[in-house]
């Protein structure tokens, strides 16, 4: 199957459901190789969720996710660890260890896992290091840093072992507008020059649309949109337009469900 | 029929957590002949666990053993008996004293900031992080604290007996007129090695057990929130003293009884 299958990561009939919540209802993905793919969507429709299932953190309640060719559900804790060992994940906060320095952060999974000799542990965090620019900050502790530089750090760490596809989880929240322009460049140049496939979860359309090669939208458990960021822009439905273009109401209301309001407003206390 | 149902409920929820603390128990057991090939990180723990908990359980046993000293004469002078002072301050440090607060202090200065440290890592997505970097964290941060502590543990009670009985020597002979001579013979003569000091040392290794096994648990099922981790701190210090003083009872009625 590996090879000659385009897709590295496939879904079918995903449903996941959190106690009597259904986070996500018989979703079907297919991400292609070597390309980068958007998953969008409102706060709270579960976009981090859909990154542990891939990375096998929670198990689906139903469906299948297979990921170069190995369904991940299914798959022994060994097999597990050795498919994570190939995957990279940026989380939101950058999870890097606070008791390490920048350097250790970086050399922790060649240590638990390369088992090279320490110089050469050493020249490759350089290199990862060089990468997204951050040499001269080896030796600073995780508290130092800035958001932006924690999260570039966390991308040095999740490239260490040269993993074949990367999981973005919200890149861009929460960044300035320079260490987002350094981050929509690393992720772009990543892709390209080290052959990666990536997933990047996030609601910031502009960005997402910059670096995208396919997008989907999510809603209520759903794959509500799908095309490239420009068919999208110009999308039939008119939920996926307001969602892209950002307008404040639409078939999603401004409002939160409420009674009447002029009722309320006149109904003395009824409230306390 | 609310009542009993959130009686219920609660006891449904006692249990499960119970039956979860087993399982992880067994899972960081299991983790734990791995740490062979890793004595730095046990060497590490060790520091943070044992040796920074060092000054509270010194000056708390030179205190307790001062009070022991004080107490024990006011009552054995009654009785023409002020000898056996050495004999009452050793035997209270190493049976019961020394164990047992070494334990509850252990739990307080230990114990929690195992809680609040792997809760925090696990709030910071820390402990994700590891999972997703194929390092699984109960070998590589849980099992480490755990045999740590266990390790620590009779040490430090042990260090607190030995502190104590020389506060004890301080107030009985430095103050109160002891023969220097008596108290140390009657306690060499009375304090038997198997019955006495060892059993102490047993005890010791089943509260260092007990306490870190809480901590470490309570930090990895804490609510990933900053209260949630604070709850958990909470939880680990009132839980870990309530079941070393239940479960000294038990020793001590086992052992001696």
């Amino acid at each position: 199957m590996t090879g000659t299958n385009n897709n590295l990561v496939e879904a079918r009939g995903l449903t996941f459901q959190f106690g009597s919540r259904t986070i996500f209802d018989g979703i079907d993905l297919d991400l292609q190789r070597g390309k980068v793919t958007a998953i969008m969507g409102p706060s709270g429709t579960g976009k981090t969720t859909l990154l542990r299932l891939i990375g096998g953190q929670i198990r689906p309640t139903a469906g299948t996710i297979h990921v170069d060719g190995q369904n991940v559900p299914g798959l022994s804790r060994r097999d597990l660890f050795e498919l994570r060992k190939r995957m990279g994940m940026l989380f939101q906060s950058g999870a890097l260890l606070t008791d390490l320095s920048v350097f250790d952060n970086i050399a922790f999974p060649l240590r638990e896992h390369s088992g090279l000799p320490e110089t050469m542990v050493r020249d490759l965090v350089l290199m990862k290091l060089e990468a997204v620019g951050l040499r001269g900050a080896q030796r600073l502790m995780p508290g130092e840093l800035s958001g932006g530089m924690a999260r570039r750090v966390a991308l040095a760490r999740a490239i260490a072992l040269d993993p074949m596809m990367i999981m973005y989880d919200e890149p861009f929240t929460g960044q300035d507008p320079i260490s987002m322009g350094v981050l929509v460049k690393l992720i772009r140049d990543l892709n390209k020059v080290l052959g990666l496939t990536s997933i990047i979860v996030s609601h910031d359309v502009a960005e997402a649309s910059a670096i995208a090669d396919y997008i989907y939208v999510l809603s209520q458990g759903k794959v509500v949109g799908q095309g490239a960021p420009d068919e999208l822009h110009n999308s039939d439905s008119e939920w996926v337009r307001q969602f892209m273009q950002g307008t404040p109401d639409g078939p999603v209301p401004f409002h939160y469900p409420a009674g009447d309001y002029a009722e309320e407003l006149l109904s003395p206390g009824a409230g306390r | 029929m609310n009542t009993f149902q959130q009686l219920g409920r609660y006891a449904l929820t006692s249990f499960q957590r119970l039956g979860r603390a087993n399982l992880f128990l067994l899972v960081v057991l299991a983790g734990i002949p791995g740490l062979a090939m890793r004595v730095r990180l046990v060497v590490q723990q060790i520091f943070s666990v044992g040796v920074l908990s060092l000054v509270i359980i010194v000056v708390a046993g030179l205190f307790v053993g001062m009070v022991l000293g004080l107490q024990g004469y006011n009552i054995l002078v009654d009785f023409g008996a002020e000898q056996s002072l050495g004999l009452m301050v050793a035997m209270s440090l190493v049976r019961e004293m020394g164990p047992v607060v070494a334990a509850l202090l252990f739990a307080g200065r230990a114990g929690s900031a195992l809680t609040a440290e792997i809760g925090l890592m696990k709030a910071t997505e820390q402990l994700s992080g590891m999972e997703m970097m194929a390092v699984d964290p109960l070998k590589r941060v849980v099992a480490p604290r755990f045999v740590a502590g266990v390790l620590s543990m009779p040490l430090l009670a042990a260090i607190f007996s030995a502190v104590g009985v020389m506060g004890g020597f301080f107030v009985g002979v430095g103050l109160l007129g002891v023969d220097a001579g008596a108290f140390w013979s009657q306690m060499q003569s009375g304090v038997d090695f198997h019955e006495d000091v060892m059993n102490g040392v047993i005890k010791s290794i089943a509260f260092g057990v007990v306490v870190t096994w809480i901590a470490v648990f309570e930090g990895y099922d804490a609510v990933p929130t900053s209260e949630g981790v604070s709850n958990a701190t909470t939880r680990t210090v009132i839980n870990s003293s309530l079941a070393v003083l239940g479960l000294n009872f038990v020793l001590t009625a086992l052992m001696f009884g």
